[in-house]
């Protein structure tokens, strides 16, 4: 079972990458999630999107945000990062609001395959079953066969192996997942005692192609299993044949060097017993294979009648034991002394995806040396990954509290600067405002008047400020010239040029007055431009240090609060590390003072039997 | 002799076949109660994260000033991008180099914010180089200038790049 829960974040990286490379891009923080996302930050990604999904309920009209366009792939993709950084719970509530909501079919279908998969991962197989028990109608047809797959994971969970055989068989052509459907339906036919079948399947599993990393270390481990059923069935020879596949530098090789070895010795093939367990006994001597290869080659020496080499061999390992039983010692105290956690939050580790395996081979942390195993188990690796993020929890939150100092000082500085400028600003700008209002109202009035004039002509409302004074002048001329007769003439004479000119004129002034006024609202709309970049300049003055003082203050609350509880958890998280560590140390304590044990007296044993030939071969002399 | 290997197989196959037995059940309960607090503080620290978020951007990028450019790849293109280059209105603004997760995620679709800022409405020249090498192994240098006019809202840029086997503009600068 723990085995087939590491196949899943495989496949859910496959499944929203291909989701993610299908659509062009029209939200560019989505895209910018996906960048963090597609690099292992699952926290960014998370912040990131669920930033952008906020926005987006918050604007009115939904169908103009960029975001509409991918808004299932954002909710499910939200989803799967959650449960990428292991928010089971989250992810769970999000995905069960889905199923709630009113769907199309295949929407529903997926969030129920994706809750399946989070209860799956739960180790709550009977809910994952429930959850996929939920699918009706058409499923998208990119998940198909992963829902399919999981399916069959899931009855295997819940021991109905022979429904899962059935699903298992119909996916063997599956693309990307060839590897796991063989491995899983040979499992799954041994379980159900179809010894044979489960045979053909595993070593179709252990012969697939691909050269991937996992495809690799997936046919090692069918070849590993395969070998050591047919080992534990006394089918020593075909148990060779498959423990000879699994190739000599993968992680499942140290395990099969030492059945190889066994597969012969059980044969009482010991010279070639020997071939694969000296291999193994020069390997890394932490390795409980290789502490087994340690007492098994000197065994097979024996059973070859090579007693001293046997009894040499059986010194080395007695050694060999003392000197690991004083390391494991070191380690334990050293884990005590708290610099285990000191190793696992080394920075390196974090910048290597390959974390688990470089921390078994740090260098000055012989803590870490031991625990191969111990850091292959579900329980001890969600403890650790939880203990990381709480760590990369921890610097973000003191982080943030150098960030909210220097915001707070930010608009500590801006209000400085501003407070005693925006008063005359203010002042000066109520002045122009005034004047504004008043040459837009002189504006609006000349269009409705000359509007008017379009309907009813008013030469009067055109003349120039020459004309006007020529008209009056003209007029207190003919006043005064009332006994003048010929004065008086001249002056009504004038007054008919000039109104002669006026109405003649009348169509051409009234376009030049419009000219005008068009060249007015040009010069109006400029004004108008920089009257409203004044405005919102004036308002951003104020917002930059105004009306932050309470959120700041309740984020710095929020944030320290979060630090001193990430730091209690981390505590609490260690501790439960360390036990963890010094319980596995002490077991393979134990484990290596029984070895010690039968190492010392198959010494003393192959001494005996040494002397007793020599002895035997000086009397024959 | 085979009494010898049928005592030790079922060791060998527990060796082989299942995880160690690392937890008691106790210790099970433990490590699933801390999860549960581990999923909660994530969650209140993502809240914390998201109203951080927002108030940066308020607070130094207002919408008014605000441009944002992005760095995305031309999709199915080989290009090994080495590093970006990005002047404004004749500053630098940003540099990067490009690790190879980085690399990876432009190349399965992720979108890259290289460069938050501010500048004033009206028009602003943008200037981006890129460095890498092409599908051959050759070096592959690319400049080029684009205008871009800031307005009331915040200006977002998006700077695809694409290889000389793409057939595609090697630098793309597109508004949005």
């Amino acid at each position: 079972m723990a085995g087939l829960h590491r196949l899943l974040p495989g496949v859910i990286a496959l499944l929203w990458c291909s989701m993610s490379a299908a659509a062009e891009l029209r939200d560019l923080y989505f895209g910018e999630a996906l960048y963090q996302a597609h690099q292992g930050h699952w926290f960014d990604a998370i912040a990131r999107l669920d930033s952008e999904l906020g926005q987006h309920y918050g604007v009115d009209e939904r169908p103009l945000d960029t975001l509409y366009f991918h808004l299932d792939h954002a909710e499910f993709a939200v989803g799967d990062f959650e449960l990428s950084y292991r928010m089971h719970n989250r992810a769970g509530r999000a995905i069960q609001s889905v199923l709630e909501a009113r769907v199309a079919p295949e929407v529903r279908n997926e969030a129920a395959w994706r809750l399946a998969r989070i209860h799956f991962q739960k180790e709550q197989p009977v809910e994952a079953l429930h959850a996929l028990d939920r699918i009706t109608g058409p499923v998208p047809a990119r998940i198909r066969d992963e829902v399919a797959f999981l399916r069959a994971q899931v009855l295997i969970a819940n021991g109905r192996f022979s429904e899962a055989i059935d699903i298992l068989a119909g996916l063997r052509d599956a693309d990307g997942l060839e590897h796991f459907v063989a491995y899983n339906r040979g499992i799954a036919l041994y379980q159900t005692g179809r010894l044979k079948e489960a045979g053909a399947e595993l070593a179709r599993a252990g012969q697939a192609g691909g050269d991937a990393k996992g495809d690799q270390a997936m046919r090692d481990k069918a070849n590993l299993v395969l070998g050591t059923r047919l080992l534990e069935a006394e089918d020593y020879a075909g148990a060779q044949t498959f423990l000879e596949r699994v190739r000599l530098t993968g992680p499942f090789s140290n395990r099969a060097l030492l059945s190889a070895g066994w597969a012969h010795a059980a044969q009482e093939e010991y010279e070639r017993a020997i071939v694969p367990w000296s291999l193994l006994a020069q390997r890394n001597v932490t390795d409980r294979a290789v502490q087994e290869a340690l007492l098994a080659l000197p065994y097979a020496y024996g059973k070859l009648e090579v007693h001293g080499k046997a009894a040499l061999l059986y010194g080395q390992a007695l050694e060999s034991f003392g000197n690991e039983l004083t390391r494991l010692d070191t380690s334990i105290r050293s884990i005590r002394e708290g610099r285990f956690l000191q190793a696992l939050v080394r920075e390196e580790l974090a910048q290597d995806s390959d974390w688990v395996i470089k921390l078994r081979e740090l260098p000055d942390a012989p803590e870490t040396w031991y625990l191969t195993e111990l850091i292959a188990s579900h329980d001890f690796q969600q403890s650790l990954r939880n203990y990381l993020d709480l760590e990369d929890l921890r610097r973000r939150t003191a982080e943030w509290d150098g960030h909210l100092a220097a915001w707070e000082e930010l608009v500590v500085k801006r209000r400085a600067y501003y407070e005693p400028l925006l008063p005359e600003i203010d002042r000066q700008f109520r002045f122009l405002d005034s004047r504004i209002k008043l040459r837009l109202e002189q504006r609006d009035h000349i269009f409705r008047r000359l509007q008017s004039m379009l309907v009813m002509p008013r030469p009067d409302l055109l003349i120039t400020a020459p004309e006007r004074e020529a008209r009056e002048a003209l007029a207190a001329l003919e006043h005064a010239a009332a006994g003048d007769r010929h004065l008086r003439e001249r002056a009504t004479r004038l007054q008919g040029v000039l109104h002669w000119n006026i109405h003649t004129d009348y169509d051409h002034r009234l376009t030049t007055a419009h000219k005008r006024l068009l060249a007015l609202d040009a010069d109006i709309a400029r004004l108008k431009t920089r009257y409203r970049a004044f405005i919102r300049t004036r308002q951003a003055a104020t917002q930059s240090y105004q009306g932050y003082d309470d959120t700041l203050r309740q984020l710095r609350i929020r944030s320290r609060a979060a630090h001193a509880r990430i730091e209690q958890l981390m505590a609490r998280q260690g501790h439960l590390l360390e036990s963890m560590a010094v319980e596995e140390l002490d077991r393979r304590r134990v484990r290596l003072e029984e070895q010690q044990v039968k190492a010392r007296f198959a010494l003393a044993d192959s001494y005996d039997r040494a002397s007793r030939r020599q002895d035997t071969e000086g009397a024959a002399e | 002799m085979l009494s010898f290997v049928r005592t030790l197989m079922p060791w060998l196959l527990a060796l082989t076949l299942s995880a160690p037995a690392v937890s008691a059940p106790a210790s099970r309960e433990q490590v699933k109660g801390l999860d549960e607090q581990v999923q909660d503080i994530k969650s209140e620290v993502l809240g914390i994260a998201a109203e951080l978020s927002r108030l940066e951007e308020k607070l130094l990028y207002p919408s008014g000033t605000q441009l944002s450019l992005f760095v995305s790849l031309a999709s199915d293109d080989t290009l090994r991008l080495d590093a970006v280059d990005i002047q404004v209105d004749g500053r630098d603004v940003a540099h990067h180099l490009y690790s190879f997760k980085e690399l990876e995620a432009l190349q399965q679709g992720g979108v890259q914010r290289i460069y938050s800022g501010n500048i004033t409405a009206g028009t602003h020249e943008l200037q981006v180089s890129i460095a890498g090498k092409a599908a051959g192994g050759s070096d592959y240098r690319l400049t080029t200038s684009a205008s871009i006019e800031k307005d009331v809202g915040p200006k977002l840029v998006e700077i695809r790049i694409a290889g000389p086997a793409s057939g595609q503009p090697g630098i793309d600068i597109r508004d949005w």
